[in-house]
């Protein structure tokens, strides 16, 4: 059973990684779910932790998720905001947990927009 | 109505965040038939005139829409289900929602993925904000505190995936949310 005491060995073979990350800290893509009651109701709970299991399960060390508040567009949540170093922010709508995980896999690894996820001007 | 009781509660500690708490406490546990839900925190808390119309939906201090819905669906839930619903806040000291539910109330929405939200709640805190989970059910105790994880994995930050995924999985194998046909 997993427990407090195996945090060490976590902290121990993330420790490298870490350090090498942070002399880059330029190159850091952050990935941002809209969570206030909207997001929430409209479900990005499974969104973020679809995107937190992603980012671990590929070993992404440059790629931080965050949660944010309401952005605004309630009827488009779940909302998710992808910045990438250099580049326009884009964000994606009424995301899913397979959306999420297109979104990593063609977006954050590979580089190409999912412009299918974009918000549209009708919607708007 | 928000589909799990621990939605609720990832909505609510929200609010502890914004208002600049430094110590967020979440108390989840059950006796006998009733659940209660403890969310306390030492942030800038709110006045009494604030705090009389506080679970009325258009009670915000939000900017980008004129609703807030979070206290006033944790009371109707709880009301709805046989529970009942306090607050209790004072500017520069605190706030401390309690809410409770009748278990085997139908009405009831089920505490669903508790996990999940502690760690979506965890990727949230800010510098210097830590948070303590307790969960009592069935005999069985379980509790977590940033402050403690953050000292072991130190540099490593606590709200990288790899530590998020692990303390989820940390949180599901070590609380009973089941027994005897009782589910919370
Ligand atoms: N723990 C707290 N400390 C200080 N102020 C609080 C706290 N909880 C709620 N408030 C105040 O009460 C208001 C209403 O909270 P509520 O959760 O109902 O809605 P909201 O946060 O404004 O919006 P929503 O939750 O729908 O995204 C908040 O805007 C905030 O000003
Ligand atoms: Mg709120």
């Amino acid at each position: 059973m997993k427990s407090i005491a195996d945090i060490k060995a976590i902290r121990d073979k993330m420790q490298s990684q870490i350090i090498m990350r942070d002399n880059n800290t330029s190159d850091e893509i952050r990935v941002v779910v809209g969570m206030a009651t909207c997001g929430i109701s409209a479900g990005a709970r499974p969104v973020f932790n679809t995107l937190i299991d992603e980012v671990a399960k590929r070993n992404l060390s440059n790629v931080k998720v965050s949660r944010t508040g309401c952005l605004g567009m309630c009827k488009l949540e779940p909302i998710v905001e992808v910045f990438v170093p250099n580049q326009e922010k884009v964000t994606y709508c009424k995301v899913d947990a397979e959306k999420a995980r297109n979104i990593i896999a063609n977006h954050i690894v590979n580089g190409n927009v999912c412009t299918e996820y974009l918000i549209s001007g009708k919607e708007l | 109505m928000l589909r799990e009781l621990s939605l609720n509660i990832l909505d609510i500690v929200e609010n502890s965040v914004k208002a600049g708490a430094k110590n967020i406490r979440i108390e989840v546990s059950a006796k006998g038939n009733d659940l209660k839900i403890v969310i306390a925190d030492d942030g800038c808390g709110m006045d009494e005139e604030f705090l009389s119309r506080v679970t009325d939906p258009f009670t915000t201090t939000r900017t980008t829409r004129k609703v807030g819905m979070g206290l006033p669906l944790l009371k109707m839930e709880a009301e709805m289900s046989g529970g009942m619903f306090d607050i209790t806040s004072a500017p520069g000291k605190g706030t401390t929602v309690k809410s409770t539910f009748k278990i085997d109330n139908i009405d009831r929405p089920p505490l669903g993925d508790i996990s999940s939200t502690i760690i979506s709640l965890i990727a949230d805190l800010n510098e210097g904000q830590e948070l303590v989970f307790k969960f009592e059910a069935f005999g069985n105790e379980f509790s977590l505190d940033t402050s403690q994880i953050k000292r072991e994995l130190d540099p490593v930050r606590i709200d990288e995936p790899t530590v998020l995924v692990y303390l989820k999985d940390m949180i599901k194998e070590n609380i009973i949310t089941e027994n005897g046909g009782v589910s919370l």
